[in-house]
Parts: structure tokens; sequence; C-alpha cells
């Protein structure tokens, strides 16, 4: 079918490299030596811990419930016993600890109970949420936005069109490529499914055109019902605001979600564990990985979530060398990580081994306006960048800061190399902690202004009732006073020191 | 390097593209390198002795800024934007310009221009335009006395005779004025003020088939190391189509309005500086407007200055006043013309 | 003569430009709350004012310095400076010294329930009630420090505010569609 495409602004050429990993086939990795979960592997709250350090846990168990409506639940990757529950490191910029849940494989892999669907046709869309959120699905294409959350906006509001993004438009990526490869019908019922839960009009599954064997795969599979398309080459296409301005022409508003214009957009991985969810009953505990750059067998692997992320390298014959960088995600969005014990977790689509990461010096800016022509989101980088250097936080904002879709695109041609996304990762963590300071100081005023009414009423009380009050048991106060004092500093000579040392370090 | 043991905190994207400054700066002094040669034939060796000590005074001044300021000497000093300012400068020069005077004008450009305003990225005006400006209002009479070109006397200066001239003077040389003449624009000017018409002042020998003798054909050079900056992408087409555009429509607007005292627009745009600035001058990122409107109010501002200081001041060119003040009003335009953000909803 | 012409024209374009970029100037009463909206509000009266908004109203009408906030900082001394178009300066040492942000906290063992703390709160962030042990609301607190100076027995020390969440989040960085 021919749909008009609409070119988003700005973009870049960048060379794919996916010829490296997508030709093979996925091997699954056999099983660690242990498993370890993060509590929080999706944006919102982290799930709650249900069980304890020496629990049996069967491989697709609940093993932390999910906390409030933003979050999903984490389950068991495999069946084995809690070894700890504790801070371990995750994939995290920083090389943060964050809680995690540490399995010891008993090397069974014994499935818990699961409960698959035949039709989900029968099932009704509000339950078909539930479904989804129980079996703990993210969005699997980097962000890891709870998928039930999109699926609620989706029955709330009218949907004209269902967005399947199979576009893998980052380097060495290819994941879905191979995902799709493998198992189309996942792909396509899983989007039949998703339209069903969320009634659509329209429905379109887009990939990029350096995937012909996935497009030829889901091609076979799907009728009139779907439509089909494929993209030129351009990076970030990827990006949600993009591929729905390619896709439909439209823009979503500066702030807004996409459904606002009536669009709901699903990754492709994501709604193949969608579905895999809701008919086999399996929740989310493995994903396709691609381990790709400097290593010896460049491929992509069926990894249980939790697996150590060297543990993956070395199926693939990594090799530590000198001046290696690894990278989780791709090269333009992904995190640099300077160890390899952190698990792979849900939104982990790619290990990155390289050295031919930018290491050249910053120059200055010589505001020669390429970041301009290469943006997807049509901001000036450059301002941003001087703003954000002179904190001028209000600018920032006056120029759509937090349009930025950080993508890279305007750090990739700079001349003067210098790393914007980074400063404007900076300044919006800094404006965000700015404005949580400034509502408790709201907050405060708010109190300060209470209290002081309050004592004012307390006055105008006390005056009409002069009389009121004595001074009975005024001497006894004293004493009470007295003695509590002395007790007060013996207990302060035996704290003394301590507390002394304390103030000394801060 | 660092090793992986250390807490390093490396930002997305890792990818770079293969540019840099100095990139960039090279394509540019490759694309002024047929002009530059051409010049050198029209105008004598001259050009090249003013290029080489005009590039020779510059890295030594970055040199002594960037000690003074601290600077990383090696990574900032072969960036190649102090040798494009100061080839810039040496052909906006006379090649019998004294040595003093090429000295003077590159130390006011690097030291006073570019590093005072902060160096290489800050700098707010032009440091080639702006150190050829002040060596005019110090040194007009220099500034003005060019050779003849190459094709209208067969007498040509010998090295000898040029070296003598830049190292102690035109007044060292006894038969100097007949080595020397006025430009084209200059002689035109100076004729117009005597009533002469255009057809008349055009017999000169100093015009040649569509524009100045010889100068005609060094814009020509300019115009295709320009063109091939463009296939480089190092400049966009915007500004020298625009720049390019309103010069001619001006010139084409008084010259149909009188055509006796007016030149014609081709005679406009392949005289004096108008190819050099087309390419090089105003397409200098660093001092030009930053946004894509901006860009093109910038370069019309320049062009319509340029016209009319050349037709009706007491300077021949105008090139590099129109610049300057250009570079002046700058910052204002870029917050004007604020691109509508991807999404955004205009409130009318 | 042209030149002049030139040059005045030139001069007219620019002020007109600039006469219709200029900032609106706010009256001032309203300038009073919107320095206020920039105060920290601990209420310390380490300004030398007895709050937040005097010290806001003092900067208006009394040329009151702006570097007197140390729980502000130099955050807040820039962005006074941004808003009245002054310079920004050092924090004026007088006042006290600017550091991370300190909630109060009583230790129970020691508190004897003299509810002199409680009256030296500016946001009732203490609860307690007479000879009963007393406690911070520390979530409330604003580090002020006012209640530390009236505690009989010392039992009152600021501690360091560490922030509950571990991780802030950021903007809406591009979801490759989830």
């Amino acid at each position: 079918m021919n749909r008009e495409l609409y070119p988003f602004p700005g973009g870049l050429q960048i060379p794919p490299h996916k010829e490296l990993s997508n030709a093979k086939t996925s091997l699954i990795t056999p099983l660690p030596d242990s498993i370890i979960l993060p509590l929080q592997q999706h944006i919102g709250t982290p799930a709650v811990p249900l069980v304890k350090t020496g629990d049996k846990v069967l491989k697709g168990q609940i093993i932390a419930r999910a906390d409030g409506y933003v979050s999903v639940p984490v389950h068991a990757s495999t069946s084995g016993k809690i070894i700890d529950i504790g801070n371990y490191t995750v994939p995290d910029p920083l090389g943060l600890k964050a809680p995690c849940i540490v399995i010891e494989p008993d090397g069974d892999d014994v499935w818990f109970e699961i409960k698959p669907t035949h039709d989900y046709a029968s099932i009704d869309p509000k339950d078909l949420q539930d479904v989804i959120r129980e079996a703990g699905i993210v969005g699997l294409g980097g962000a890891g936005f709870p998928a039930h959350v999109k699926l609620r906006e989706g029955t709330e509001s009218a949907v004209d069109t269902l967005i399947i993004n199979a576009v893998e438009c980052e380097p060495f990526i290819s994941c879905d490529d191979r995902l799709i490869r493998e198992k189309p019908g996942y792909i396509v019922n899983g989007t039949r499914m998703i339209r069903h839960a969320i009634q659509a009009k329209h429905c379109v599954i887009a990939l990029e055109a350096d995937m012909p064997e996935a497009y030829a795969a889901l091609k076979e599979l799907i009728d009139d019902d779907i439509d089909l398309i494929q993209l030129p080459v351009k990076y970030p296409q990827g990006g949600e605001r993009q591929l729905i301005k390619v896709l439909t022409g439209m823009e979503v508003p500066s702030g807004g979600l996409p459904i606002h214009i009536g669009i709901v957009m699903h990754n492709a991985a994501t709604t193949a564990a969608a579905y895999r969810a809701v008919i086999r009953g399996e929740p989310l505990i493995s994903r396709y990985v691609t381990v790709s750059g400097e290593v010896n067998d460049p491929r992509n692997l069926q990894v249980l979530l939790g697996t150590p992320v060297k543990h993956c390298a070395d199926q693939c014959g990594y090799e530590d060398k000198e001046g290696q960088a690894i990278i989780l995600g791709g090269p333009m969005m992904g995190m640099y990580v300077n160890n390899m014990h952190m698990p792979v977790i849900k939104t982990t689509n790619c290990v990155l081994v390289t050295s031919t990461y930018n290491k050249s010096p910053e120059m200055p800016c010589i505001r020669c306006g390429q970041c301009v022509d290469v943006c997807p989101e049509k901001l000036l980088p450059q301002q941003l960048f001087w703003h954000a250097h002179a904190k001028n936080y209000d600018r920032l904002r006056e120029y759509h800061l937090f349009d930025c879709i950080e993508c890279g695109c305007c750090s990739f041609v700079c001349p003067s190399n210098i790393r914007l996304v980074q400063y404007y990762r900076k300044a919006k963590r800094q404006i965000t902690q700015d404005e949580q300071t400034r509502s408790g100081a709201d907050h405060a005023r708010e109190r300060f202004i209470a209290r002081n009414a309050r004592l004012a009423r307390e006055e105008q009380t006390q005056n009409n009732e002069l009389l009121a009050g004595s001074d009975i048991g005024e001497l006894d106060k004293q004493a009470f006073i007295q003695a509590a004092v002395e007790r007060t500093r013996a207990k302060r000579a035996q704290l003394g020191k301590q507390e002394n040392s304390d103030d000394d370090q801060e | 390097m660092m090793t992986r043991n250390e807490t390093v905190i490396i930002s997305s994207p890792h990818l770079h593209a293969v540019t840099s400054i100095n990139h960039v700066m090279t394509r540019v002094i490759y694309a002024l390198i047929p002009g530059i040669l051409l010049s050198a034939w029209f105008f004598g060796s001259g050009v090249l002795i003013q290029s080489l000590l005009a590039v020779l005074f510059a890295l030594c001044a970055e040199a002594l800024m960037l000690y003074l300021r601290e600077k990383p000497l090696r990574l900032f000093l072969f960036d190649g934007s102090a040798v494009v300012t100061a080839l810039l400068f040496a052909l906006c020069l006379s090649p019998y310009t004294p040595v003093w005077v090429n000295f003077t004008g590159i130390c006011f450009a690097i030291i006073v221009a570019k590093h005072l305003y902060g160096g290489i990225g800050y700098n707010m005006f032009n440091p080639a335009m702006a150190g050829y400006v002040f060596v005019l209002l110090c040194f007009p009479v220099n500034m003005t006395t060019w050779p003849l070109p190459a094709g209208i006397t067969d007498q040509q200066a010998t090295l000898l005779q040029i070296l003598s001239i830049i190292f102690t003077g035109p007044s060292s040389l006894e038969n100097f004025d007949s080595l020397s003449g006025a430009t084209t624009l200059g002689w035109t000017k100076s004729q117009l003020s005597g009533m002469f018409m255009i057809t008349e002042i055009r017999n000169s020998p100093l015009f040649g088939s569509f524009a100045g003798k010889g100068t005609e054909w060094i814009a020509v050079a300019w115009l295709c190391g320009g063109i091939w900056l463009l296939i480089q992408r190092i400049i966009k087409w915007e500004m020298p189509v625009f720049f390019i555009g309103t010069v001619f429509l001006i010139s084409l607007l008084f010259y149909w309005y009188d055509s006796s005292i007016y030149l014609s627009p081709v005679l406009t745009l392949f005289t004096g500086g108008i190819m050099l600035a087309t390419f090089f001058i105003i397409t200098d990122p660093v001092t030009a407007s930053a946004t894509p409107r901006g860009r093109i109010i910038y370069v019309i501002g320049i062009g319509l200055l340029t016209y009319i200081i050349r037709t009706w001041s007491a300077y021949p060119d105008g090139v590099a006043f129109a610049v300057l003040l250009m570079n002046a009003v700058v910052p204002l335009v870029d917050n004007y013309t604020r691109p509508r953000v991807f999404g955004e909803i205009k409130h009318g | 003569m042209t030149g002049i012409l030139i040059v005045l024209a030139f001069t007219v374009v620019i002020a007109v430009l600039l006469y219709y970029s200029r900032g609106e100037v706010p009256e001032q009463e309203k300038l009073v709350d919107i320095i206020d909206s920039l105060l920290p509000q601990t209420q310390c009266g380490q300004c030398g004012y007895p709050g937040c908004k005097p010290y806001a109203d003092a900067i208006v009408h009394n040329h009151a310095d702006i570097n007197q906030c140390p729980p502000g900082g130099r955050n807040t001394i820039r962005q006074l400076a941004d808003l009245l178009g002054g310079e920004i300066k050092p924090l004026n040492p007088a006042h006290g010294k600017a550091g991370p942000k300190r909630v109060a906290f009583i230790d129970e063992d020691i508190c004897i329930g003299c509810v002199k703390c409680i009256k030296a709160c500016p946001v009732d962030a203490i609860v307690g009630a007479p000879e009963q042990m007393h406690t911070v609301i520390t979530l409330e607190c604003t580090g002020c420090e006012l209640c530390v100076a009236p505690c009989p027995v010392d039992c009152i020390s600021m501690l360091v505010f560490v922030q509950g969440g571990r991780r802030v989040k950021l903007g809406p960085a591009m979801r490759t569609s989830s």
C-alpha cells in the first residue's frame, strides 16, 4: 500500500554497521552463574520485593510487585534460589548501585504456572492491560516506559493510528531486525492484538529500507489490515516524534504526547513481548540483545534478563583490550559504562565494544550552525549551549530545552567537538532540581503565612481570656527543667567526642 | 588512556563525524589558493609576499596571545583560523603595502578583534575586516595605490623593486608612479565625480572584458573556490545566494534608473571585494547570525550597505565596513529570528 | 553627508528595535512578590530581616543588598541579579555561610518537651505537646536553625539533608518508542 511520507527536519546519514550482526541467527545464551534483577528496569516507581533471601523461585514467578500505577512487576528469569537482595551495579551512566534481587540458577529452568490464552479477541481490552502489566512489559526500545500506561491512554481516547516502530535507526543495533526475521508472527499478531486493545482505526508497521529480509518476512503474514512501510534510512527516524511526522505529517505538540493527536506507538519488540505474554502466558523474562563492535563474533543473543553483560559479551568472543569502551545501547544515545558487571535489563538492546569513540578535545563554538541544520526538533543547539554554559535557565526554557530528545545529532556534526548533549542533560537535571526546591519554598511560604495567621488568632483569643492562666506549679516546673538539663549534660559528655568529629567532617 | 576502574562519565553520542575546526579551515585555505595564484599572476609576486608576511605575523601574534591567555598552544595555534584571517586580510591589501602596515593590521586583527574578545568563536567582528578597516583608516594612501594589472603596461615591477617597496616604503623607488595606479573602482569613483559618464570611463584600459582588468578573472577564481566550498558543505548556499542576489537587484534597479552614472550589475559584482566577500568573508560563521532566517537578513544587510557605501561614500569599496556594521547587529538579529520549534504552536 | 545619513538611519532602526525589545518593568509591589518567590523561604532571618518577604520588601524599598541570603546561596544571588539588572556579588559573610541544605533533628532521648522550639519554628514543622517528646517533620523543615538557640538542653542538631529519591528524572528523553 502506498502512503505519502513526510520527511522530518534535520537528521543525519550515519553508516549503519548493521551487517556486522544481523546476518547470523540469534543464539540462546546459556544460563549464567547468577541472575541479577534490578527492581527498577523501567520509568516509574521501582518494584517492591515479595521474596526473601533463601527462597526458592520458579521461572516466570513474580518476585517483586509493581508499586503504584506507573510501575511493573519483576519476574524470576529462571528457577533457582534467591541468594541476596541488595545493592548491585546497574546500567547507569553514573555507575551507581541500586537495589537488586540476585538468583542463583538451579539449572532446571522450571516454569512457574503459566496461563496461556488462545484467543485475545475474547478478552476485554481492559483486562488485556492488566495481563500485560502483570507480565512486566515495558518499552523495549530503550526508554522503558510501562506498556500498559500507553494502552490505557489508547483505550481512554480515540486512536486514529497505531504505529509499530521497527525502525532501528541507531547504528550497530539489529536486535529488532533479528527478532522480526525469526518471529514475524509475534509482531504481526501482536500488532493485531494491540489494535484490538485500543481500537485503532489504522495500523502501520514501519521499518527502514536496510531491513529487506524483515520486510519480506512481515509481508508474507500481513493482509490489507496493516500498512507495512519501508522508510529511507535516516537518523533519528526511530524517535517517536520523528516517526509520527514521517508517517502522518503531524507534529506531536511541544511538550505533548502522541495520544494528543490520536496516535499510539509501540516498539516492535514490545509488541512481540506483549503478544507472547497474552497468548503463551510467559512474562517478560528475556530479550534480544545485539553484541557488536570489536568482538570476534558479533551477533544477536536471546538473553535472560539479569544476565551479566560480561556473560553476553563472552558468548561473542569478547576480549578485554586497552582503550576499548563498552556502550550499552547504540553509539548515538547509549550509555558508556566502565565495567561489565551490570546485568542486561529490559531496556538493554545492545552491547557495543568500540575503541573509536569520540576522544577529541573540545574547542570553542564557532557558530557554524551545522547543529541547527541537523536538529530534528528544530532547536537552536548552539544558543542552548551558550545559555546552558551561562546557567541562564529561563532562557533555556524559552529556547525549548525540554523538547530536546538527546539524539546526539548536534554533537555528532560539531566541528568543535562540543559535547552538546552532555550540557543539555546537566542543565535539564539542574532545572528539575531547582523546580523541586522552588516548590518546596512555595510550600514553606504557605506554612509560614498560615502560622502567622494562627498566631494572630491566638493572640486575639488570649486577649479575650486575660483572666485565665495561673502560676501554679511554676516552681515544680523549674525543678523539672533543672533535672532534665543535668541529665542531658551527663549524656552529652558521653556523646560529645563522636559528635565533634561528625561536625568536623561536614 | 583511561582504565576501566576510574569512574569516568562519558556522555552519548560516542560517534563523531569526521570534522573539526581544522578540517573546515584547511578547506577554506584550499579554496583560496586558485584566487591567490591568479592575483599573483596579474599583480605580481607582491601578493604572495603580503600573504606570507601576514600568515607569519598572524601566527606570531596568535602564539603570543595564546601564551598570555594561558591557552593550549598546539591545540589552538594550528586550528587554521589565524591563517585564514591572515590570508583574507592580505588579499584586501595592495601588493605594494609596506610591511609595517601589514604588521599593524594583523596585530589589530588577531590581538584586538580576535583575542581581546575571547579568541576563536567569541569574536564579535570579523578579524580580517577589522584589521583591514583599521589600516585603511590609518594609512589611506598606502591602501589605495595598486600595481597596474598585467596586460595594461609592459612595465612590471621586478621582485627586487617589490621587495624594496614593501620593506622600505614606496618613496624609496623613483619610478614608483609608473608602476602603480588606482584600482578599477577607485578610478571609476574619481572619474564619476569629474562628471564623466560610465560609457566613457568604461573605455579605460583598467576595464577588461566584463569587469575590472585582471580582477574580473580573480573574481571568477573566488567564485570557483566558493562553489567548491559549497560542494564540500563547508558553507551554506543561502548566504552567497542572498548576498549576490541583493547586490544584483539593487544595482540593477539603479542601473535601470540611470545607466550613465550607475555601474551595471555584472560590473558591480565582479569588481572590488564582492566575490571574495561572498564566499569567504560573509560566510565566516563566528561573526554571522546563527539562525537560518537571521543569516539571510544578515547577508541582505551587508549587500545593501556595501552598495550604499560603494556608491555614495568617499570610499571606493564598502564590503569591509558593511560586514563590520552588520556584525554589530547580529545579536539583535539572532534574538528576533528564532525558528519555530518542532511541534510548537505559535500563539498569535 | 551621506555617511552621516547612513549612520543616522542605522541608529534610528536600532533604536526602534531596542525600544520594542525592552523588557517590562514590573511595579514595585509586584516586584516584592517576584523577589519573594526567588527567595528560599527558610524564614531564617539571617539576612537581618524577620523573614523572606520583609527582606524582599527591603530590597525594593530600602536598597538592601542582594547578597544577604545564605540559604539561597549563589543561585539566589544570581537570580536576583538577573531580575534587578545588578551585578553578581559574593555572599556577604556577615550574614552567614552557604552550604548544603540542613534539617533540624531532635534527639528524642534528650528532649524535655519544653515547646520552646515549637514556638520558634516559623513553618510549624515541629510537633509535640508540653512535656511530651517533640519531633521534626523533616519534609517540612526549611533548615532555618531558629529552633536551635531556644532549646534549653541543646537537643537539636542540624543534619545535612539527603534527598530521598536516588535519581532525578530527566526531561522527555527520546522515547525510541517504548
